[in-house]
């Protein structure tokens, strides 16, 4: 009773902690952003309307965006709105940045879902057969893909699947999204494409860790009693040995994200969906930068707290991790 | 693949990238390289040039062949610049340890949040895009990588004999870090860079891509293949050269890398 109560106060510590740390995080990142784009530029109504914009057009966006304000009131005017869901008005679009997001969102979510998932769904198998063959034909084939994987830009696979797929076999749309009026499949077929290219370098990346943390586990002590106790391969594979190394996975799935949101934006803009990485593009474009920072801030703060998450998750998964980290 | 079999490929596509990228500045089948043709305009490989042409009738292998020295152009300084950075902060830390240790590996990965692309874009709204932004942006991705590369590899030299007798002898922790831990962990180092300097040429790809990278006309890998976005139906070869230019840089330099590291560490191999 009194061991179980220390490991959940040690559980709750470790959480709380970490917790703090990420709030901490997110604050510091919103100021570098907030830094980079916000006081960097000097005049941010020059940059965001160009130099030759007339004088009274460049004081209006300088008073619509607050600039005679000093740049920490702004900055705290800024993450007042972050909690509030104000996050101002975009210039070239001329609604709601946060209704900007939402919007965008509604494409980005689920595309990252369906890489995210395409992504576990090749490693994991691939993953573990290579382990399991270690250094056999199957080993060196999937060894080859993921060589080839990682170094093919997402990019370009966009490219390849739309010769292939779309204006070669007609099967799915080469890009554009119907919006999900249009229905649930016909949104999912638009999404198709891209989360494939989306994914498979990242599998690739994924794949090789798969196959090494197998190996660690495949290894050890308790897999070796267990065969010996007569536990056929497949079995030890799927109840012993894949489950012991769901730790290092999990955590590289995370650090993943990372390039998933590069990805995006690079895979929106070759199918033309209208999602969070498009729309910081056509923002880029626009100079709209007050649309920038609050997408840059939303993808990178999506990055850190997911991998927070799955720090807290691996905590509670294995109690050795709370003392060693 | 055997270790030196991964040597040899990955260096001999190494010195090709690099010799490829040299010899474009002084020669390219079409000179000049931006050279516009309308009349030979999106013909296929073979019918004009050995890859064809692509929409101004610029020969598509010169515009290759150039586009290799874009692509070093951004990636090598971006990945020397990280990796100074990088290995200086990472050193440092492992050498002082204590608070300042926590603080640098806390923002490495908050850095390590940031893609090049979303650094690009960040550093685009605020300066304007182009090579500079782009080589900034990629180095700043390549920071925390070499700190983290870099300290733990320091922790493991610092922790030697022979740091410890170069301690008793009174030298100071500048002069450690400089004779002794440094060239103890350079091949560490030049391995990680062989890598890192395949995923710069990615990120330098996928910022041309968007155009926030190489600026035109200097022709880069990433701006042609979204030209050829446009004349996918009419000359999809267009598509082709370009992916595979930079799908055998990447793999030369990760072969390179991996076969690198195979030859200074043998137990890592598996």
């Amino acid at each position: 009773m009194y061991v179980r109560l220390r490991s959940a106060a040690s559980l709750l510590r470790s959480v709380l902690l970490r917790l703090c740390g990420l709030v901490l995080t997110l604050l510091a990142v919103s100021a570098a952003i907030f830094l980079v784009i916000d006081v960097l530029p000097g005049d941010v109504a020059s940059v965001m309307l160009g130099t030759s914009a007339r004088e009274d057009t460049l004081a209006a966006l300088r008073e619509q965006l607050g600039l005679d304000r000093p740049a920490h009131l702004r900055y705290l005017a800024w993450i007042g709105g972050l909690l509030t869901g104000d996050l101002g008005q975009s210039v070239t679009y001329s609604s709601p940045v946060a209704t900007l997001i939402a919007e965008r969102l509604a494409v980005t979510a689920p595309l990252a879902a369906m890489s995210l998932a395409l992504v576990v769904l090749i490693a994991l198998p691939l993953g573990v057969a290579a382990a399991a063959s270690q250094d056999g034909p199957v080993d060196r084939l999937i060894g080859l893909f993921g060589q080839i994987g990682v170094a093919v830009p997402n990019f370009w696979i966009g490219l390849l699947l739309i010769l292939a797929f779309a204006t070669g076999l007609g099967w799915l749309p080469a890009g554009g999204f119907p919006g999900w009026g249009a229905g649930i499949g016909a949104g999912l077929r638009s999404l198709v494409l891209p989360a494939v290219a989306l994914a498979l370098p990242q599998a690739a990346v994924l794949t090789r860790i798969v196959r090494t943390a197998t190996l660690d586990v495949i290894g050890q002590d308790f897999v070796r009693t267990a065969r010996a106790k007569g536990v056929p391969g497949t079995v030890a594979l799927t109840r012993h040995v894949v489950p012991n190394a769901l730790v290092p996975i999990v955590t590289i799935l995370g650090l993943q994200l990372s390039f998933l949101v590069a990805g995006a934006v690079l895979v929106e803009n070759v199918f033309n969906l209208p999602g969070l990485g498009r729309l910081a593009y056509q923002a880029l474009a626009q100079r709209d930068l007050v649309v920038i920072r609050s997408v840059v801030l939303l993808l990178a703060g999506l990055v850190i707290a997911v991998n927070a998450a799955i720090d807290l998750l691996t905590l509670a998964v294995d109690p050795r991790l709370r003392r060693s980290r | 693949m055997r270790p030196n079999l991964r040597l040899a490929l990955g260096g001999a596509v190494a010195l090709a990238l690099l010799v490829v990228a040299l010899v474009s500045l002084v020669w390219t089948p079409e000179m000049p390289f931006t050279r516009v043709r309308i009349p030979l305009r999106l013909r296929h490989p073979l019918a004009a040039g050995l890859l064809g042409t692509d929409h101004f009738g610029r020969d598509v292998l010169s515009l290759l062949m150039r586009g290799a020295f874009s692509s070093l152009s951004i990636a090598v300084p971006a990945v020397a610049i990280g990796a100074c950075i990088g290995v200086a902060i990472g050193c440092t830390a492992a050498m002082l340890r204590g608070a300042f240790d926590t603080i640098v590996l806390r923002i490495a990965d908050v850095v390590f949040a940031f893609p090049a692309v979303l650094s690009a874009i960040m550093l685009g709204a605020a300066l304007g895009s182009g090579p500079a932004p782009a080589t900034i942006a990629i180095a700043i991705f390549n920071v925390p990588v070499f700190v983290r590369v870099s300290r733990s590899a320091a922790l493991q030299v610092l922790a030697m004999d022979y740091v410890a007798a170069a301690r008793a002898v009174g030298r100071s922790a500048a002069a450690i870090g400089w004779s002794e831990v440094l060239p103890n962990i350079a091949g560490l180092l030049v391995v990680q860079a062989t890598i890192q300097l395949g995923l710069a040429i990615l990120a330098e790809a996928g910022l041309s891509y968007l155009g926030i990278g190489v600026r035109p006309p200097d022709p880069s890998w990433g701006r042609m293949l979204a030209d050829s976005q446009t004349f996918l139906t009419q000359a999809p070869h267009l598509a082709i050269a370009p992916g595979v230019a930079i799908a055998l840089s990447v793999l030369g330099l990760n072969l390179l890398g991996d076969g690198l590291r195979d030859a200074l560490d043998p137990r890592l191999r598996r």
